[in-house]
């Protein structure tokens, strides 16, 4: 292995951690904000999904569903990521 | 009063029953009362692992349905004299164990013992649900590796919303994050999440970081918790997170590789 090879190498690799630990922090903070809230969500945010994809065209997780505590309400919170462009379908 | 710990996961395999058979000789070694007790029904480990499994008779079932007294069922752990095992049962039926049955023996364990310690199955089910039901300390067993980690961010939801501590609005379980099958080596290359990053997504205290480590099957096939292999590497680590466990404050080691210079990392293989 010549010595670039060996630094392209050891760059590469040390991606594959970092991907990892992206990945989590998303994942887990999705799931947090579900877990806890009523059974419903995920079935909320999935046909909310389908019905925005009546309209525009997005990724599976342009719909985000949260629900917010504190002492005396709870506050459903949905954030819906549209694309850069939006095309009309 | 007896604390309760539960080993958890989520995941299988990460080293909950290796975890619960190393705190429980820890605790018993530094003097306390220990009871250590398999959940892990129809696939009874733990007593392997502490080197018993020829002296089990009783089981935790045969308990619960009164077939033996929970005195009958306790093997006395042969090295330590405060430490005792209740074995699993090896029964398919994983309705064996009742909410009921669970919490009278876990009552009766309060009277003998300063710390019982349970070994939770794998999984999300009744089985790790009833282990970490009466918990008031949770250790979450996580491997650096992405279904751990999310497996046990899972898991220390349900601890703060389903046990007997959240139910009746207690101070909640105490959860401490033990890392184990760690390799510095490949952390320091990229291809394995660090010490930091697990913290940094699960954010609960650190009790320790348990390097992988061929001692820790030879161990077990000795039958020998392998916090009592003193001079080594994992039963060092081990030792380290009893310790910590109690309060003391002790830094933490092997998560570094031994320094090698460029030649060495370039030809020193991989
Ligand atoms: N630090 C370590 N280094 C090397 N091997 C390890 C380490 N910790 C655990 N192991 C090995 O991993 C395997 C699983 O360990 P263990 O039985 O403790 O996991 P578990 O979480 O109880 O599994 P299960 O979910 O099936 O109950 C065993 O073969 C054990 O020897
Ligand atoms: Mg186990």
């Amino acid at each position: 292995m010549g010595i670039v090879d060996f630094f392209r190498a050891r760059r590469n690799r040390r991606d594959s951690a970092s991907v990892a630990k992206e990945r989590l922090q998303i994942i887990v903070s999705h799931e947090r904000a579900e877990q806890g809230g009523p059974d419903y969500l995920p079935m909320l945010r999935q046909e909310l999904l389908e019905v925005v994809r009546r309209y525009v065209t997005v990724d599976p997780d342009a719909v985000r569903v949260d629900v917010e505590r504190d002492d005396s309400h709870e506050v459903l919170e949905l954030n819906i990521t549209l694309p850069e462009q939006q095309e009309e379908v | 009063m007896s604390r309760i710990v539960v080993i958890t996961s989520g995941k299988g395999g990460v080293g909950k029953t290796t975890t619960a058979a190393s705190l429980a000789s820890g605790l018993a070694r530094a003097g306390f009362k220990v009871a250590v007790v398999d959940f892990d029904v129809g696939l009874r480990n733990l007593d392997l692992v502490m080197g018993c499994e020829r002296r089990v008779v009783f089981d935790f079932v045969n308990v619960i349905n009164g077939d033996a007294r929970l005195n009958q069922a306790l093997i006395k752990d042969k090295r330590l004299g405060n430490l005792s095992i209740l074995p699993a049962s090896q029964t398919r039926d994983k309705e064996a164990l009742t909410e009921e049955g669970v919490e009278q023996v876990i009552n009766d364990l309060r009277d003998q013992f300063d710390y019982i310690i349970c070994d939770s199955p794998a999984g999300i089910e009744r089985g790790s649900h009833l282990a970490a039901y009466h918990a008031d300390d949770a250790i979450v067993v996580t491997n650096p590796e992405v279904s751990s980690v999310r497996d046990s961010d899972r898991v220390l939801g349900l601890l703060a919303s389903r046990t007997r501590r959240a139910e009746r609005g207690d101070a909640p379980v105490q959860e401490y994050l033990l890392l184990t099958r760690y390799d510095p080596q490949r952390v320091k290359r990229g291809d394995m999440l660090s010490v930091e990053d697990v913290q940094e997504i699960l954010a609960v205290s650190l009790l320790g970081v348990i390097p992988e480590s061929d001692v820790v099957l030879n161990a077990s096939n000795a039958g020998v918790p392998v916090v009592l292999e003193e001079n080594t590497d994992a039963g060092q680590a081990y030792d380290d997170a009893v310790a910590r466990y109690l309060g003391d404050e002790r830094p933490h080691r092997f998560l570094q590789t031994e320094r090698k210079g460029l030649l060495g990392r370039m030809f020193g293989g991989s």
